[in-house]
């Protein structure tokens, strides 16, 4: 026998489940009383610099239904690209919001503001960027992905540039419907079917 | 930096996939759908995953992570069997995570949730609401005070029960070491026979998530008391980087 390594292995995932919001988002599950307010209700406070934006879309299987039990958290930089507790950063910007799809429509809303770009570790800037982590009943490890802007220059992104098949990188980019409106879906199986991450 | 004194800096060590329970798996049907069918796009991870929210102890109100008194209206306890529910957080380093939120939820002692969309026919507790959170010490020590969940039924195979269970969410020191998994309790028979528990391939790991009935932290003539320890991802450790770990 060799010798053995010093490592540890992580804890296996499992599902979120249907009733993820009892935990997580409280009020949604018809359970308020317990904490004075949900966690990570907006990744803003008032006064955060740069523009604020609303992201709108929903997660949709592999059949085209939309989940109505998706729960979702972001996380990101501030308007230059700093995260919370980087020196320098907005101290209006916290960067994560945790949100849920609606229990009617599926429809989940994200009001942000706009990230900046964030250094790459071999030199570079990644484009700006949300990240995204989905889970929900039927998903066995959370998936993670990431929300790109159209309006923004994703051409020399790192993350973006890996991806061989380069009809898939639209999946990533939120299109613009308005000013300061994105509509970005997540397609979990299938035609379209968005890039999930293993970073 | 930690609040500890260790470094955060580094790229996370990657997921090993096969030991994480498997996205599509037809027996737990829902999986079926919604599983991708594409491979995962994998890379070094960035500042957008080393980084993550941290909370402070401010967020915590007295009875978080109290469960049989914390949904109480008039200090009456939960109903079911009382049990300390314990552990560390640690990393694939073996070091410590402190100061990190864990929040757990559950059915109550006859595997009904507190849920607008639970209609099973075991009633609710009054008392009973079942969230709870709290945040890891400087050792990554975390405890909860809880009711012992019931089995449930649920529609997947014509009579799948779930095991006894609580849901577990922990967020680690950045975004790319969030986890959510659940805990099983030693000696249910349930465990063998659930396919959500199934989903996990490599027995060993199943293993990992059934926690231990721990006397020495029980508590006489109050409550039993489970042991469930927690590794997050750990950050990739090398004398052979540009700049010096730490630095």
């Amino acid at each position: 026998m060799v010798q053995s390594l010093d490592t540890m292995i992580e804890t296996p995932s499992q599902t979120a489940g249907p009733y993820v919001h009892i935990g997580c988002i409280p009020s949604f599950a018809g359970l308020p009383g317990v904490y004075p307010e949900d966690l990570g209700l907006s990744p803003i406070a008032p006064g955060a610099k740069g523009q604020v934006i609303t992201i709108t879309g929903a997660v949709i299987d592999g059949t085209g239904w939309a989940l109505r039990d998706a729960m979702m958290e972001s996380w990101q930089p501030d308007a230059a690209g700093r995260f919370a507790g980087q020196d320098g950063a907005d101290p209006a910007v916290s960067g994560f919001c945790r949100f849920a799809a609606d229990k009617d429509s599926g429809l989940f809303t994200l009001t942000t503001v706009k990230p900046g770009p964030v250094p790459h570790r071999s030199g570079g800037v990644q484009a700006p960027h949300i990240s995204l982590w989905i889970v929900a009943r039927g998903i066995n490890i959370g998936l993670s992905t990431r929300i790109y802007f159209e309006d923004e220059d994703n051409s020399a992104d790192p993350l973006l540039s890996r991806i061989e098949q380069r009809p898939r990188v639209d999946t990533l980019i939120a299109k613009k419907t308005a000013e300061g409106q994105y509509r970005f879906d997540i397609r979990l199986q299938g035609d379209n079917e968005t890039v999930f991450l293993d970073i | 930096m930690t609040d500890n004194g260790e470094t955060d800096a580094g790229p996370l060590i990657p997921r090993q996939r096969h030991m994480h329970p498997v996205p599509y798996d037809p027996e737990y049907k829902t999986s079926v759908p919604r599983s991708p069918k594409w491979p995962l796009l994998s890379m070094e991870s960035t500042p957008s995953e080393e980084t993550g929210p941290r909370f402070g102890h401010s967020l915590l109100g007295p009875l978080d992570n109290n469960l049989i008194l914390n949904f109480s209206k008039d200090g009456s306890p939960a109903i079911g069997e009382r049990i300390l529910m314990h552990g560390r957080v640690l990393d694939e380093n073996a070091r410590p995570v402190p100061h990190t939120l864990v929040e757990i939820w559950q059915a109550n002692a006859g595997g009904r949730y507190r849920h607008v969309k639970d209609n099973y026919l075991a009633p609710l507790d009054p008392n009973f609401g079942g969230c709870g959170r709290t945040i890891t010490d400087a050792e990554g020590r975390y405890q909860f005070l809880t009711i012992r969940p019931g089995a449930y039924p649920w529609p997947n195979r014509a009579n799948d029960w779930r095991p006894m269970h609580i849901h577990i969410s922990v967020f680690g020191h950045s975004f790319g070491q969030r986890l959510i998994t659940q805990m099983y309790f030693e000696g249910d028979p349930l465990i063998d026979r659930c396919p959500i528990a199934a989903t996990i391939k490599e027995r060993s790991q199943l293993d990992r998530l059934v926690a231990p009935l721990d006397m020495a932290r029980a508590r006489p003539l109050d409550f039993l008391a489970y042991k469930f320890d927690i590794v997050l991802r750990g950050r990739r450790q090398t004398m052979f980087e540009n700049r010096l770990e730490g630095m």
